[in-house]
């Protein structure tokens, strides 16, 4: 009888344990379902490593006449993200709005929003965000001085933009299906020695005097990071 | 076994014979606690046979085996790894488990596998836990990783990283945003009035919010407009610095009451708070508005536009409102010289004649906002009231910031943060509900500091989460670790020097402020271009014509140098001086003899202007065809520049202004020589229209 009881004990024990992790996020009572579900602002974006992005991520769930689904589950997941919140309900015109945090490495993220459609299966829809680490935030630093006056066609009061003067007109750091094509060699050589070295356009001046080699590697590595197609780094890959 | 038992009954209290051989009872037990002391003295080689890390380098090999990396299995030494810095007091076994710091074993992409970003120092020199914290000598992930009973250092969430470079990196460091940002606003949030917050190397932040002082106030705004003010800043100003102290009506009316009893008339120019009748002319709407534009106020006060968005720099306060808070007295006199009001100001003595002052008190009287003045109705005030305000005043530090008159400013008001980046949790009070970890203790503390309690002095600053995040990080690098470093790896912030520009010119300058906007010998502000060597770089006809008209070099720009309706004699005046005193090294006649260029230089100069080195690019030489906007246009550069200037500057642009967004293009000395002769004739007086 005794060992019985405390076999039974043992049992229950775990089962406790079960019981308080399947109790999470079990308040949320979907009404409705949509047939799709879309980016409504926030995919693309970038931070530092461990960082919220600075603006939320919105998606939207529309339903077959491609107006929002109120009260539908979305569910946000994204390795090596965090979700506040993971679920939610989406609101009277169809949207929900999650911060997302990055993880502790340096690298692209992907941001995975679903939703239960009515025939069982799942709809969804996946947004980019990058995180960057040291050497990316020194790139950047180095690339909002100087780089960005001529590669970045946005123009504000502060910062006029060089881009629209420019012919040949410059790449933008995220021009990914240009600039994956060259080795960080031949990046970091453009930047320090000009357009010539790599027989393109002298209108690229020289920044070798101005950058010290740890700048120009840090520049290349943000080009690498923002680059959209991502990069991907030459080596040996191994499934997981 | 009935026979033990009798032998046992009758042994009862008299020693029996001795045996020779034990029982079979007695057996049983001897074997059974021999066994019993067997596993036991097994469980400590056990325990370590089965450890973590014993399991992580196990997994390491057997991934390394699977991958053939064949030379990683061979080398492998197995056993507690660890980094050992006396002087650091480092002694961390992180790379016990963290074996692929270096990322030898290729594409491994999970931790505690996963190579290390590239980071500013090497590892065996400084060790992990000066960057992320955590138990260094600890043999387990939960004792390394997380806080415990015995260790209660956890490691730093990464979105605070930067906090562990500003252990040594005092000053301001390129890729570390959040650490530069916070210890800004440590300074321009006015948090140093109150608080302490002493570096390591023994120099203390200093605050450069520029609080107004209150000595005369009762001249510049009514009793309730500061009753407004206090009770929210932000709803006059959405910019304000001015944090929000949560007072009840009775308590601002109070504070409004005292503040106005204590102001004294101050000293200078009180016959000027008299208004002169002037004519203002039929366009006086257009005009006002032209002469705000054209005096540049925008430079550095900001206006909301019709969208909610400010438009102008952050330097002097936001004019949205102005007209709710002064008087158009005061602000006659203020326009006139403000510095009879505030010798103090950052504000330049502009010298505008009677009919500017009266346009622009005009344009600027007219910002109003009828919200706001209907929102402000003070209780009236009794015979106790300015009494109470004096006590209020005492008890929540006032004038930590604000000069008033009859109060001392108080010393060492709120806690002393030198070393608040790690402080004991267990001296923290946690509020129900918050996560229980120093970063988040911090950040909900600048967040909201009443929440911690309703009865604390701390007021409220209207910050976003970006800013809380990096006021925390700065304060998360105010380490008991930092303060006990070695003194060699301290890399102080640059102080600015004591320097002035001395004589009648001096005055001038100092009249004029120019040291707000810009840096002459490493003292002054970085809104404008470092004058230290401008005596080399300009010629006298330009400089005296620039500053009775200042006209931007760069077109696109908005902020620009204002106009002081500057008289002959001031100009002369400062212009022999900036050309005799702010000399660069080097800079003698032999240096550069520009007589010798002729037109065939100019000629290839252009060429290479044009075709080489593409200078359009950035530069307009020629308005009509060019169209860069990077650098200053140069279509003038030959009334400008000397051509001595030109010629070393474009031979070396960091060695004349080191950071300056010029690259060096590593020109031959005649390259540079032709390039200066096409310069020097360009000569264009006018400057083209915008972009």
């Amino acid at each position: 009888m005794k060992y019985l009881s405390i076999l039974c004990l043992a049992a229950l024990l775990p089962a406790a344990g079960c019981l308080r992790h399947s109790g999470e996020g079990a308040a949320l009572t979907p009404e409705a379902k949509g047939t799709q579900i879309t980016e409504a602002g926030g995919g693309k974006q970038i931070a530092s490593v461990g960082s919220d992005l600075p603006q939320p991520v919105v998606v939207q769930v529309n339903g077959a006449d491609g107006n929002g689904v109120a009260k539908a589950l979305v569910t946000f997941r994204g390795e090596g993200l965090q979700f506040t919140p993971r679920q939610a309900l989406t609101d009277t015109s169809g949207q929900v709005t999650v911060t997302v945090q990055l993880g502790a490495e340096p690298r692209g993220y992907e941001i995975v929003a679903e939703t239960p459609k009515a025939d069982g299966t799942m709809a969804s829809v996946k947004l980019r965000a990058v995180a960057l680490g040291y050497q990316q935030r020194l790139g950047r630093e180095v690339n909002d001085k100087y780089c960005i006056r001529c590669h970045d066609s946005e123009s504000t009061p502060e910062r006029v933009s060089n881009f629209d003067n420019l012919s040949p007109a410059p790449h933008a750091f995220s021009d990914g299906a240009f600039l994956n094509n060259f080795s960080d060699a031949d990046l970091a050589a453009i930047t320090a020695r000009g357009g010539v070295a790599q027989s393109k356009s002298a209108a690229m001046p020289p920044f070798g005097g101005s950058l010290s080699d740890k700048e120009i590697k840090a520049v290349v590595a943000y080009m690498r990071a923002v680059a959209d197609p991502p990069y991907q780094a030459p080596g040996v890959k191994y499934g997981k | 076994m009935a026979d033990t038992g009798m032998n046992d009954d009758t042994n009862n209290g008299n020693p029996g014979p001795l045996r020779s051989r034990p029982l079979a009872r007695e057996l049983m037990v001897f074997g059974g606690v021999s066994v019993l002391l067997l596993v036991s003295l097994a469980i400590a080689p056990a325990k370590d046979y089965f450890s973590q890390w014993r399991y992580h380098q196990k997994a390491f090999l057997k991934l390394a085996a699977e991958r053939q990396s064949g030379t990683l299995v061979k080398n492998f030494h197995g056993g507690i790894r660890q980094i050992w810095n006396e002087k650091l007091g480092v002694v961390d076994r992180c790379e016990t488990c963290h074996l692929n710091m270096n990322g030898a074993l290729v594409d491994s992409t999970s931790q505690p596998f996963r190579k290390h970003p590239p980071m500013p120092h090497e590892a065996e020199q400084f060790g992990c836990v000066m960057c992320h914290r955590g138990q260094g000598v600890a043999t387990t992930a939960e004792e390394a990783h997380s806080a415990t009973a015995a260790w209660e250092q956890p490691l730093l969430p990464a979105r605070y990283s930067d906090a562990s470079c500003g252990q040594c990196h005092l000053g301001p460091l390129a890729g570390a945003p959040k650490l530069n940002d916070g210890r800004r606003m440590l300074s321009s949030e006015g948090c140093t009035h109150c608080h302490l917050v002493r570096q390591p190397d023994g120099t203390v932040i200093k605050p450069d919010d520029d609080p107004p002082p209150l000595l005369h106030i009762a001249e510049k705004t009514t009793r309730e407009w500061i009753y407004a003010w206090i009770k929210n800043p932000q709803a006059y100003a959405a910019s304000a610095t001015m944090p929000n102290f949560q007072f009840n009506d009775q308590e601002a009316a109070d504070i409004a009451s005292f503040l106005i009893s204590q102001s004294t008339p101050s000293a200078k120019g009180q016959e000027e708070l008299r208004a002169r009748p002037v004519a203002l002319g039929a366009n006086a709407a257009t005009d006002s508005a032209s002469l705000y534009g054209s005096l540049f106020c925008s430079s550095c006060h900001a206006v909301q536009n019709a969208a909610g968005n400010l438009v102008g720099g952050n330097f002097g306060p936001e004019l949205t409102r102005v007209g709710n808070k002064v008087t158009p007295q005061w602000l006659n006199r203020w326009l006139r010289n403000p510095h009879d009001y505030e010798p103090s100001t950052r504000m330049p003595h502009y010298r505008l004649d009677d009919k500017q002052v009266a346009l622009l008190s005009a344009f600027l009287m007219a910002k109003t906002d009828s919200d706001f003045a209907a929102g402000a109705h003070v209780p009236p005030a009794d015979k106790d009231s300015a009494a109470r305000g004096r006590k209020l005043v005492l008890e929540y530090g006032c004038a930590a910031c604000h000069q008033i008159n009859g109060v001392n400013p108080p010393q060492n008001f709120g806690p002393d943060l030198s070393h608040v980046g790690n402080k004991p949790l267990a001296q923290v009070i946690f509020v129900p509900g918050m996560k229980e970890t120093l970063p988040a203790y911090i950040s909900a503390k600048v967040r909201d500091p009443r929440s911690f309690g309703a009865g604390l002095k701390m007021p409220k600053f209207s910050l976003s989460e970006t800013q809380i995040e990096s006021l925390a990080t700065a304060l998360l690098a105010q380490t008991d670790r930092a303060a006990h470093l070695p003194g060699e790896l301290l890399i102080p912030a640059a102080q600015p020097t004591k320097y002035e520009p001395g004589g009648d010119a001096g005055r001038l300058m100092q009249d004029l402020h120019c040291l707000s906007c810009h840096t002459i010998n490493g003292h002054g502000g970085d809104m404008a271009p470092d004058l230290s060597y401008e005596g080399s770089a300009v010629q006298r006809a330009w400089l005296q014509e620039f500053m009775s008209n200042p006209n931007t070099l760069r077109p696109a720009l908005i902020r620009r140098m204002p106009k002081f309706n500057l008289s002959s004699a001031e100009i002369r005046t400062i212009s022999d001086y900036l050309l005799s005193a702010y000399q660069a090294p080097g800079f003698d006649a032999q240096a550069f003899d520009p007589r010798a260029l002729n037109s065939e230089d100019a000629a290839r100069g252009k060429q290479l202007f044009y075709s080489k080195y593409n200078c359009q690019s950035c530069h307009i030489a020629d308005y009509k065809t060019d169209k860069g906007y990077v650098g200053p246009a140069l279509a003038g550069v030959g009334l400008r520049l000397t051509p001595v200037w030109t010629y070393k500057w474009l031979k070396n642009p960091n060695a004349l202004r080191p950071g300056t967004l010029m690259p060096n293009q590593n020109m031959r000395d005649d390259e540079a020589r032709d390039l200066t002769a096409f310069l020097m004739t360009l000569k264009a007086r006018t400057t083209g229209g915008g972009k």
